[in-house]
């Protein structure tokens, strides 16, 4: 390890970037699986059929919306009553 | 390897230019492995709850069938969330844009 020589400056930025991009793509998969698996228990109550019930696909096409709706609202609620 | 495919802007050593390339290269790789993996054993997870409700000597042709069709819809699951997703994400983003937060 300590044989290898140094990157130049300019490479070492760009790793520094290509790392941080490769970072936030990461985490946006992350959020991905967790909102597909939290859906999926959700949504989907009956045994695995050829397709999707029409209850099962109005829940799951509405999930990640009302979650993220669910979250801005609560943060809405938290900094009303620390207004009043 | 000839000098011809070298960047001509480039003016780090062609060895250190390989270098880069195998760290990008073994970053998203193992990126890639973990996000696959991750997939697979939330789906794992899932189908077998879904499907092998009493487990016996092996799994039935009906288990079978149902690990199939599970496959499909946890992808498809997986599909409608990413793209839900990500619209929402760049549907904020634009809405963020056009009124200046306070």
């Amino acid at each position: 390890m300590a044989d290898v020589p140094k990157f130049d400056e300019a490479t070492q930025k760009e790793l520094a970037n290509f790392l941080e991009k490769e970072q936030t793509q990461a985490k946006l998969h992350s959020t991905i699986h967790s909102l597909t698996t939290m859906c999926w228990d959700k949504c989907i109550t009956g045994t695995p059929s050829t397709r999707f019930s029409r209850g099962e696909e109005s829940c799951l096409n509405h999930c990640v919306d009302r979650f993220l709706d669910t979250s801005i609202f609560l943060v809405k609620q938290i900094q009303d009553r620390r207004d009043h | 390897m000839s000098d011809f495919f070298k960047n001509p802007l480039s003016t780090s050593s062609p060895d250190s230019a390989a270098r880069k390339q195998a760290i990008m290269d073994q970053v998203r790789n193992e990126l890639a492995q973990a996000n696959a993996q991750q997939l697979m054993n939330n789906m794992n997870e899932r189908c077998f709850k879904a499907c092998v409700t009493k487990p016996g000597d092996s799994l039935s042709s009906s288990e079978q069938t149902c690990l199939t069709r599970c496959l499909d819809r946890f992808m498809d699951t997986f599909n409608a969330v990413s793209r839900t997703y990500v619209a929402r994400l760049a549907k904020e983003r634009s809405e963020s844009d056009s009124t200046p937060s306070l």
